[in-house]
């Protein structure tokens, strides 16, 4: 059987293959309820962590034409991202649950030899409480790390923090 | 609707761990705590789709604007394949390399190396309907950086791929035969199993090489793929 090809980290040059407009995954015309995601990616030390890739990808609303269910933003100096896109629904979980709305995040960058995995989900949402796969964390304040917090209309926070104080849960599929 | 099949777990060292001591930039940047075991769901089981209309292929590194980039001109295929040995069809794939002097077409890319007004460094390609994948370029130049003492980085071009899935998403590098900087990089050396290790480095391909043109290499990439079938369906 073949095995995997291993993976290597994305370096601080990946911005060659960076199209800006990515972070807008409304770009192409898609309706809806349109919100903005933003946050910090900070390090063991609680430094901002520049020239990150944040990946966005939601199964919900379901991608077409005017909508590319995908999105890609870099860090700032500062160590911030920020996504423009539509509040996704509840999709299907396993067996017959339902997942609450939610985001996939992958995280890379210099100094992480592989993509970390984690989710945003949305304060306040009543189907958090039954969410399947928060439901894996039990640890509240852990699962508090997948909870993007609410900062204005339409615009939802979400820090990542790699490592150490309040380190988010990361996902291995 | 059957719920989506478990990816196939990497098997032993193939993949290298998030902490790897003699790379410094993964010290600060590691997760302490172990990562939650997820089944997929349709989340990670379904992943962006792109195609070359919306997304349009460059496939050839080696020019700008009909100018040929200073360099060995090299071609660079290979099959996309899952685990199973199944080609990956219309995947899409992203490349970014340094210059033939080891220099980044970056603005955060100060080694002092020159330019060339010639070459970017990206490009951008799909497979077919059989997996494979082809492109042009020059052989990327190695550059030093500063991780350790007199530290450069082997030749290496940057791909990424998708795959069919979120889960099968994939960052990586190529590296080239002979290389005498792969022994001291721990970026490479980050694999913990030298096979996998060997699997980075592409094969200089005689078939591949174009008589008065350019040297070929192939370079096949593997993708995750699922867990064999659950007993009993
Ligand atoms: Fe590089």
């Amino acid at each position: 059987m073949p095995i995997a090809t291993a993976s290597q980290t994305i370096g601080p040059y990946w911005h060659l293959i960076e199209d800006p407009s990515w972070a807008d995954l409304t770009r192409l015309g898609a309706e809806g309820e349109r919100i903005t995601l933003s946050g910090t990616v900070t390090d063991g030390d609680g430094a901002p962590f520049s020239d990150v890739c944040v990946e966005l990808w939601q199964p919900d609303p379901a991608a077409d034409d005017r909508f590319p269910g995908f999105g890609r933003s870099r860090t700032d100096a500062a160590g911030v991202y920020r996504f423009t896109t539509l509040k996704p629904g509840p999709v299907a979980g396993r067996g017959n649950a339902i997942q609450a709305p939610h985001l996939a995040l992958w995280v890379l960058g210099r100094g992480l030899m592989r993509g970390l995995a984690t989710r945003v989900y949305f304060a306040g949402e009543p189907r958090n409480e039954t969410d399947p796969v928060l439901g894996l964390v039990e640890d509240p304040a852990r699962r508090a790390t997948l909870v993007a917090a609410a900062a204005g209309p339409g615009a939802w926070r979400f820090d990542i923090r790699l490592q150490g104080a309040g380190e988010t849960v990361f996902f291995e599929v | 609707m059957a719920d989506p099949a478990p990816f196939r777990p990497a098997a032993p060292g193939t993949q290298p761990p998030y902490d790897v001591p003699a790379y410094l930039g993964t010290r600060k940047r590691h997760p302490l705590q172990q990562p939650v075991r997820l089944d997929p769901t349709l989340t990670e089981a379904n992943g962006p789709r792109f195609t070359p209309a919306l997304f349009p292929a460059d496939a050839d590194l080696s020019r700008v604007d009909g100018h040929s980039a200073q360099g060995q001109r090299i071609i660079v295929a290979g099959t996309v394949t899952d685990e199973d040995g199944r080609p990956v069809p219309h995947t899409m794939l992203e490349l970014w390399q340094a210059n033939a002097a080891g220099r980044y077409h970056h603005p955060a890319d100060q080694h002092d190396a020159p330019l060339d007004a010639h070459f970017k460094g990206s490009g951008r390609v799909f497979t077919d309907a059989a997996g494979r994948y082809r492109f042009l370029s020059v052989l990327p130049g190695a550059y030093p950086w500063p991780n350790h003492k007199n530290a450069w980085r082997p030749n290496h071009i940057h791909f990424s791929l998708f795959g069919p899935a979120f889960a099968t998403r994939l960052i990586t590098q190529m590296y080239f035969p002979g290389d005498p900087l792969l022994a001291y990089d721990p970026i490479y050396n980050g694999v913990p199993d030298a096979a996998a290790r060997a699997r980075l480095v592409a094969a200089f391909e005689l078939d591949l090489t174009e008589p008065d043109y350019a040297l070929g290499y192939r370079f096949d990439i593997v993708l995750r793929g699922r867990g064999a079938t659950p007993m009993g369906i």
